[in-house]
């Protein structure tokens, strides 16, 4: 979506849950300063992601790996001047990259957990033989129908399944 | 006797026994009955978070409507299912135009949020329920002055505005809690920042870059473990030494220790009774301190 107004853009992520606060920030850069990963690699700076989401680079943002670099620890977040909300901008943006497709690999993996068991993770026989062996109660299953109820009421299969049961 | 429904999550179940079996005999040797969920999910956490808010929202409110159906208040042992279900709980129950809508979702598996309890990390009960005082009366193996790196990762504090667990900057609760052990809490250099746990699998030579991080940290104040609360981070610290002793070729045996497991220990607990084999970095120098 190229030649889209920079308001286009702000908009469409100020009208999502987590969005709402990205047009505060005056790119002071203390979020980079605190952040962790933005200390670790060049690959990664929220600061800079702010920044091209508000000048409408759409594609950059969402087609790119640094929204998938952050860790989500809110470092940044308790101490932005203008209380941006960082780490729930960067779900923000996840949410729209997903949408469109931009799915990293393990992502679809944690989705088909849930889809199947109500879990990210799958409980393996030994694990269960091992309860046991340890005196732990056997685990109760899961609410997975009413999950996929909820999945079904939001959307959620469809953005993650495109097909029935085949990961996009 | 207080009780509450124990929130399990899905990492500990699915691979830290050793974790469930110490949180579980713990509490129930402080007075605290534990009450399984029947029906509980994932709480949605930074993973499905990432997919959809809104989604993650609506799971965390169901397994909360499940608390409210059985007139519980919820406790957890994963600091990340604590930061989801206190967000969700704490949003639905301040925000009324997003638990209209979030209810209208929840509809559809026959649930309806009405944000009548409270969802605890097993810290605030040993704190509020329990007591500081009591705590430490019911220790009878105090753990010799262990040298102890607090590390409670950053959910059970961060977001602060919505966790409202403790100080952010200046925590002490956690603290606390160790020295009542008779063990000592130590300073150490970023005690407070991220382990890079949720970065596993997307970026695994970034989160391991972070992870190593914390260890020399940990490492080079002296420390005889690091203590931890949540399983991620667990996961990330312990079998992250053997990672970073591949790609860095650097050895730290550092043990990594659930509190729980600590608070075990000193309650009287034999280390037999733990699934201490779970721990890829064995723990035995730390038995051996500790007597
Ligand atoms: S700390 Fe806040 S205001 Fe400063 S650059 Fe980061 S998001 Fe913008
Ligand atoms: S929440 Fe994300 S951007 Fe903020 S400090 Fe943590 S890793 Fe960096």
């Amino acid at each position: 979506m190229s030649g889209e107004k920079p308001l286009d853009f702000t908009k469409e992520i100020t009208s999502k849950l987590g969005g709402e606060t990205i047009a505060r920030c005056y790119q002071c850069g203390t979020c980079a300063s605190t952040c962790p990963v933005t200390r670790t690699t060049e690959r990664y700076n929220p600061r800079q992601i702010i920044r091209l989401a508000l000048l409408g680079q759409r594609d950059e943002v969402l087609k790119g790996d640094s929204i998938w670099l952050c860790a989500s620890c809110y470092n940044c977040q308790e101490r932005c001047p203008q209380k941006v909300e960082i780490a729930d901008v960067i779900y923000a943006l996840r949410n729209i990259a997903i949408r469109e497709g931009n799915i990293p690999a393990i992502y679809t993996e944690f989705a088909n957990g849930l889809m199947s068991e109500g879990r990210l993770a799958p409980i393996s026989k030994f694990l269960e033989k091992k309860r046991a062996d340890y005196g732990l109660p056997p685990l109760k299953p899961t609410g997975v129908e009413a999950i996929k109820k909820i999945l079904a009421a939001t959307g959620f299969d469809k953005i993650m399944f495109k097909k029935e049961g085949t990961p996009q | 006797m207080t009780s509450y429904a124990l929130f399990l999550g899905c990492t500990i179940p699915a691979r830290q026994p050793h974790y469930e079996l110490a949180a579980r005999k713990a509490l129930t040797r402080l007075g605290i009955q534990l009450v399984d969920m029947e029906g509980a999910t994932c709480c949605a956490p930074p993973p499905l978070q990432s997919i959809d808010l809104e989604t993650s929202l609506a799971i965390a409110a169901y397994n909360i409507c499940l608390a409210e159906e059985a007139d519980l208040n919820i406790v957890t042992l994963c600091t990340g299912c604590f930061e989801s279900l206190t967000i969700a709980n704490r949003l639905l129950k301040e925000k009324p135009e997003l638990r209209e809508k979030v209810n209208k979702i929840l509809a559809n598996a026959g649930k309806e949020f009405r944000g009548t309890k409270e969802v605890r990390h097993y810290l605030q009960v040993l704190m509020d329920d329990i007591g500081i005082d009591r705590l430490k009366q019911s220790i009878v193996k105090p753990l010799n002055n262990l040298k102890v790196a607090a590390f409670s990762g950053c959910h059970l504090l961060r977001p602060s505005e919505l966790l409202r667990f403790d100080d952010p900057e200046r925590p002490r609760i956690f603290d606390t809690l160790i020295e009542a052990l008779g063990a000592k809490s130590i300073p150490y250099k970023n005690k407070l920042r991220c382990c890079g746990g949720l970065l596993r699998g997307y970026a695994d030579d970034v989160a391991l870059a972070i992870a190593r991080d914390k260890i020399v940290n940990a490492y080079n104040a002296g420390a005889d473990c690091i203590s931890t609360l949540c399983p991620f981070c667990f996961l990330t610290l312990d079998l992250g030494q053997m990672l970073i002793k591949a790609t860095y070729k650097e050895e730290y045996n550092m043990p990594i220790i659930h509190y729980a497991e600590l608070l075990s220990l000193s309650l009287g607990v034999e280390p037999k009774e733990l699934a201490l084999d779970f721990h890829k970095v064995k723990i035995d120098r730390v038995l051996e301190k500790i007597g």
